[in-house]
């Protein structure tokens, strides 16, 4: 930004700080420096709206409450101002530790996607007096997938509360349809995002893993355009669809193998050929059978029968992968 | 999230003066440019900028004055910037949603400390409705070894880890100077240099079974870097073999998670990709393409898919008993 412009915003925002009473335009282009002077020439009375009318717009985009009204009942034109009270970061006094895991907490968002505003509000608290270290503490690098185009929009759009469309591809599904979506928020959950919303051409709430979404998501019409559910509760929305039955399974496993499942199994003790007997529990049918299969001879599935057919199912797929079957 | 330049500058001009009158006995530049995130040139424009705004009037006593003494600065006069600007919606979802995610995980940091801090951000960024946050973080990552993987890291002392090695399906036990955690993907991994091996090594914390901290310092050798995360979690050698898989479309996530070499979409079967990993383990090979279940062919080597087959083939047999 040029310094010209960030001088001018800087002396805009004390003068109107600094004042109880509205400021005309005219007085603002007077007593603030940088702004095209009065010549009585429409060209210099034209520079000088547009220079304001982007500043101000500038200004609101970071978040200054610039205030448009009338002192009295005989001005002939709103005047600006800003409240301090809305202006000012209430008090704030952190002790060390906690100053400590906010800063721990704001590396959640290094190189994600809200990396920009964390480090502006590590700013603002410590222009606030916080001091929040830089140097102490344990190493720790948090990731939460930087790489995740659709994020952007699909946050601005649950932020403002805006209707939102885009092209989402299920996994089964050969082409993307198109999706339009009252935006609730977005979360990540165990590492991946996914966007919550209620449908609209379902009539009913859905959950969309941000990976699928095909090409950038637009939001469309005014802003606060719904209301999501009151006692809404993101994470567990998207638990709440990943959740399956947990599912009893019971396999022999020859003894010394099978270390990795033995470690979430119920040993249920020795069967008549030798082998051990293992009780399994899973979420996820169709992954533990790939997991099942992946063992070869080591593990033999007992039971459930469907678990034994998707196992023997895929060993079948598996034992055609060599030439000389 | 608007465009970074304008609002971030905008953004730290309006908080210097007021991050200037908090610490009244002035702060060393090099320290406020760190504060801010900005070189130290930076900083000097920015307060080279703030030194001639001022109130209305513009006469010598209306200007922002600071005070130069050495290496520090302070400020003399504020022109009435005392506090900062309050938080914008993404800066207080940013802080809360963080918070938020750092309660979930009782082994990083003192819970007690971390509501606390929770609470009284909230209060500051005031309005309730931003509270409502439209982002949301679970990272349900509780692992009982954190807290002891924590620990080695703040006193700097070496671990003894009991260690699920998945490609191998065995238990290992070994000795490493721990570097540092990551959360990646939603799972944690901790980074250090394991002596066994003589080499820096991730472990996923799920897999570690039992962890101790030992009374040695760690000291990971001078050679122990810190890999970036952008090339990956996997790194294999530029040398190790190739294998060359045919993935079916419900096994495609498999070019999103290792780092495959070349890929290209293909016909057979529909909607497939062909892809290429390096690696010097095979065995990591076999089990990778045997827990597909027939969704991977294998193109090269031979021998891979032959292994693969075979051990299928004794599964059935003792099915078919």
């Amino acid at each position: 930004m040029a310094a010209k412009r960030a001088e001018r915003l800087v002396n805009l925002v004390i003068a109107l700080l600094g004042t109880r009473q509205y400021v005309s335009a005219a007085r603002i282009r007077e007593t603030v420096p940088g702004y095209e002077p009065d010549d009585g020439t429409e060209r210099a009375d034209e520079a000088f709206k547009r220079m304001f009318e982007r500043d101000k717009a500038e200004l609101r985009e970071i978040g200054v409450p610039l205030e448009t009204g009338r002192t009295s009942a005989f001005d002939t034109e709103d005047g600006y101002r800003i409240a301090r009270t809305d202006y000012e970061l209430p008090e704030i006094t952190l002790t060390g530790e906690e100053a400590a895991a906010v800063g721990l907490a704001l590396r959640l968002w290094q190189s994600a996607q809200l990396a920009g505003a964390a480090q502006s509000a590590l700013v603002k608290l410590r222009a606030a007096g916080v001091e929040v270290d830089r140097t102490r503490g344990i190493p720790i690098q948090p990731r939460l997938d930087a790489g995740e185009p659709a994020f952007e929009p699909c946050y601005a759009a649950a932020r403002d509360r805006r209707e939102l469309a885009f092209d989402y591809r299920r996994p089964d599904a050969d082409r993307a349809s198109r999706r339009r979506v009252q935006p609730w928020g977005v979360v990540a959950w165990h590492g991946r995002w996914y966007l919550v919303g209620h449908d609209l051409d379902r009539q009913a709430p859905r959950v969309f893993r941000l990976s699928r979404v095909a090409g950038m998501p637009k939001a469309s019409g005014p802003a606060a355009a719904f209301e999501p559910p009151a006692d809404l509760d993101l994470a567990s929305v998207v638990a709440g669809s990943e959740r399956r039955e947990e599912q009893l399974v019971v396999v022999r496993a020859r003894p010394g193998t099978a270390i990795g499942l033995r470690r979430h199994a119920v040993p249920l003790g020795p069967a008549e050929d030798g082998d051990d007997r293992l009780e399994l529990r899973t979420t996820e049918p169709w992954s533990l059978a790939d997991q099942l299969a992946a063992h070869g001879p080591d593990v033999l599935v007992e039971a459930p029968q469907r678990m034994r057919e998707a196992v023997v199912e895929r060993l079948t797929r598996l034992a055609a992968l060599g030439g000389a079957a | 999230m608007t465009a970074p330049s304008t609002a971030e500058r905008m953004t730290r001009l309006l908080a210097l003066v007021p991050y200037l009158q908090a610490r009244p006995d002035g702060v060393r530049l090099t320290d406020a440019a760190a504060d801010f995130g900005v070189t130290e040139a930076q900083l000097r424009r920015d307060l080279d900028l703030l030194w001639v705004c001022g109130l209305p009037g513009h006469g010598p006593g209306d200007l922002i004055d600071l005070a130069f003494e050495g290496d520090r600065v302070r400020v003399t006069f504020t022109a009435g910037m005392v506090r900062p600007l309050r938080l914008t919606t993404d800066e207080a979802v940013a802080l809360i949603v963080a918070l938020r995610t750092l309660l979930e995980l009782p082994g990083l940091a003192e819970g007690e400390a971390v509501s606390r801090a929770l609470a009284k951000v909230s209060a500051a960024a005031g309005h309730p409705a931003e509270v409502r946050a439209p982002v949301a973080v679970s990272v349900g990552a509780r692992e009982q070894s954190l807290s002891v993987v924590r620990a080695g890291l703040e006193r700097e002392r070496a671990l003894h880890l009991h260690y699920y090695v998945p490609s191998r399906d065995e238990r290992t036990e070994r000795t490493v100077d721990p570097m540092r955690l990551l959360l990646v993907d939603g799972h944690w991994y901790l980074e250090a240099w394991c002596r066994g091996a003589e080499g820096v090594r991730l472990f996923r914390l799920d897999r570690i079974d039992e962890v101790a901290v030992l009374d040695e310092p760690a000291a990971p050798p001078p050679q122990a870097l810190e890999r970036d995360l952008d090339d990956g979690l996997y790194q294999p050698g530029a040398e190790a073999p190739v294998v060359r898989l045919r993935l079916a479309r419900t096994a495609r996530w498999v070019a999103d998670y290792y780092p495959v070499e070349e890929l290209a979409e293909v016909s057979d079967p529909p909607g497939g990709l062909a892809v290429s990993v390096r690696t010097s383990d095979l065995a990591w090979a076999r089990r990778l393409v045997a827990s597909l279940g027939g969704a991977a062919t294998v193109d090269e080597p031979a021998e891979l898919a032959e292994q693969v087959a075979a051990e299928a083939r004794a599964a059935l047999a003792r099915y078919a008993d």
